[in-house]
């Protein structure tokens, strides 16, 4: 089997967190270990009950199937296949893939001798997910807080939610998550911008090195974070991003109930003003 | 230096987290009401800690004893009655003591009737709009039923104890600014708004809609919107009304509206239907009873603008989606409802037969 001239240094025996050596190895380029076979698994069960869903509901049209949660009425309980029961199935399936996959970046780390970071922050996308069909659902009594798995039906979802609290946009948390994801893709266009720039340089000219973005951060806004500190500023952007995604759909409803205009009467009633 | 830093970030996390919490004054276990298909988040969430409250101030006082209906008519007997001549005198009486306790139960009797003067007088201005507020306490209760249903409204439904309603809706000039022209223009929004939930949209969403008939469904019906010069201000003034539509109603929009498709009848809830009903209900009664009281009242009760004080959808529902949870006190009130047929009775056949196309 072939190997690109540096994976020989990478591909290593050890630092698995689980089943010692029996899943240490790798399919072509791909490493397997025990949560590559637990990911694989979930991901096609999950698959398939989304195909057994879609099967048994009213279209094959991509955008309108939906594998909807149980009714409310089921509360915390297993409700019957057809009535909620797959989407719970479903749920499972997503949070072990999920799961599996991150703890396989861990292994990885391992393996490589690096920090966790990869991980832990995808372990932040996780917990948004986790937030919204567990924690949530849990906090509020019922799996049927849960939203569906459909292209069209999660988006219809998104938006009763929304209008459950008759303007989302109030919502401070929600205007913080907002303004972290915006932000994060602001960082990441402007430092994709800058790589493209150094490293695709005119016909006849050099590659540029890290001076040159340097300086032309320093032209363009007075400051350059640098190569190592702008991944640490995605990194710390896009962590709250899904941190605070989930700390506002986790307050709606269990911890606020009105409409989330409201809830700024407490700006209204400072003293200064009031 | 390394654990001391992720410290202070445990620390400042854990204190944003638990302010939000603490700020949102609310924690579970909440109650929620699945209003529509599984998964399409049409649910409705009450907090009952929140909801004690508003019970608390939606009880239903009891009712007075029922009384004969038979004997001579309030018409025939008193002088001046103009609307409840329909009822038995002991009806009438039982009415005008249940109107005292509904809406002046400090004044009572001398709210609207002058001391000292007959009980036919009209000096009083109160009691001429209590007169006009009688009418129409009938009209709704025989006209609107598309709204009311059998449930019907009182007095009471609207004033509460209060000789003015807790809720009720002068239009707008917004606020004072210190800029003029353009400047000092806030375009009729943009400032928190006790009339719209405290959102900033449009602050006066009355007039336009339940004074006026301005369009309120503006969502286009085509696949372009070719012929729809509905803009996005107009959309701000309808989700300003509905804004009150909620907060009156302590209900959010998915009560009526599926949001996938605000305008599809189909995909509403009934409850929409009853709204509808209500709109048209709130705009003929500002029309049809209180804008013409607007020269009987003393300045003193008119609004900023000089304008009467009308009804909107809070008047009655003050926070509850069925008004005082539902109980009819119009059951045990049926004088507020069609006035009695005069003496002669009809035969039973025609009885039939008027219940037959009803």
């Amino acid at each position: 089997m072939s190997m690109l001239n540096f994976e020989r240094k990478y591909r290593v025996r050890g630092g698995t967190l689980i089943g010692g050596d029996l899943f240490d190895f790798w399919v072509g380029p791909f490493y397997v270990g025990f949560f590559g076979v637990s990911g694989a698994f979930f991901a096609l069960l999950g698959t398939v009950m989304l195909a057994w869903g879609a099967a048994m509901g009213p279209t094959w049209n991509l955008w309108q199937i939906s594998i909807a949660p149980p009714d409310l009425s089921y509360g915390l309980g297993a409700a019957p296949l057809y009535d909620g029961g797959l989407w719970q199935i479903v749920t499972i399936c997503a949070l072990g893939a999920f799961t599996s996959w991150m703890l396989r970046e861990v292994e990885i780390c391992r393996k490589l001798g690096i920090g966790y970071h990869v991980p832990i922050i995808f372990g932040s996308a996780i917990l948004a997910y986790a937030t919204l069909v567990v924690i949530r659902p849990v906090l509020l009594g019922a799996w049927g807080h849960g939203f569906p798995y459909g292209i069209y039906s999660h988006l219809d979802w998104v938006s009763n939610v929304g209008y459950q609290f008759l303007h989302f946009h109030y919502n401070p948390a929600h205007m913080v998550a907002v303004t972290f994801f915006f932000t994060t893709v602001l960082a990441l266009a402007m430092h994709g911008g800058a790589i493209l720039a150094t490293a695709n340089p005119k016909k006849g000219e050099v590659v540029k090195t890290a001076e040159h973005e340097n300086t032309f951060f320093r032209d363009f806004i007075g400051y350059s974070i640098g190569a190592l500190g702008i991944h640490r500023l995605g990194y710390f952007l896009a962590l709250n991003a899904g941190i605070w995604s989930a700390i506002c759909i986790v307050i709606s409803g269990p911890f606020w109930t009105r409409g989330w205009p409201e809830w700024w009467s407490w700006w209204l009633n400072l003293p200064i003003w009031s | 230096m390394i654990n001391n830093k992720q410290n202070i970030l445990t620390v400042l996390v854990c204190l944003c987290a638990g302010l939000i919490l603490a700020g949102c004054g609310e924690r579970p276990p909440v109650d929620s009401q699945q209003v529509g298909y599984r998964g399409t988040a049409m649910v409705n969430f009450t907090n009952p800690r929140v909801e004690a409250a508003t019970e608390a101030a939606n009880a239903v006082p009891a009712a007075l004893p029922a009384v004969p209906g038979d004997g001579p008519r309030a018409g025939e007997v008193y002088q001046n009655v103009q609307v409840l001549g329909d009822l038995s005198v002991a009806e009438f009486a039982r009415v005008m003591l249940a109107i005292s306790n509904w809406v002046a139960p400090e004044q009572q009797c001398a709210y609207c009737h002058a001391d000292g003067e007959s009980l036919a007088s009209d000096s009083l201005y109160t009691k001429v709009v209590a007169r006009k507020m009688l009418e129409m306490n009938r009209d709704i209760n025989v006209n609107w039923t598309a709204h009311v249903q059998q449930t019907g409204v009182t007095c009471y439904t609207c004033h509460r104890g209060k000789a003015v309603p807790e809720s009720i809706w002068f239009a707008d000039p917004g606020p004072v600014t210190a800029g003029g022209g353009v400047a000092g223009s806030r375009m009729g929004q943009n400032t928190p708004a006790t009339a719209t939930a405290l959102t900033s949209l449009p602050y006066d969403p009355f007039t336009p809609y339940l004074l006026d008939a301005g369009p309120i469904r503006l969502a286009t019906d085509q696949a372009l919107p070719a012929d729809n010069d509905l803009n996005v201000k107009a959309a701000e003034g309808t989700y300003a009304l509905m804004m009150h539509f909620s907060d009156g109603l302590g209900v959010n929009c998915t009560f009526c509206h599926n949001s996938r498709a605000f305008a599809s009848w189909s995909e509403s809830n009934p409850q929409r239907v009853t709204a509808w009903h209500g709109i048209q209900m709130a705009r003929s009664l500002n029309n049809e009873y209180l804008v013409p009281l607007t020269s009987t009242f003393p300045a003193s009760r008119l609004g900023p603008l000089g304008d009467v004080a009308k009804v909107n959808c809070q008047t009655c529902h003050q926070g509850v989606s069925k008004p005082l949870y539902g109980v009819s006190m119009f059951a045990d009130y049926p004088e507020l409802g069609a006035p009695k047929a005069p003496a002669a009775q009809p035969a039973e056949g025609e009885a039939v037969a008027a219940a037959a196309t009803d």
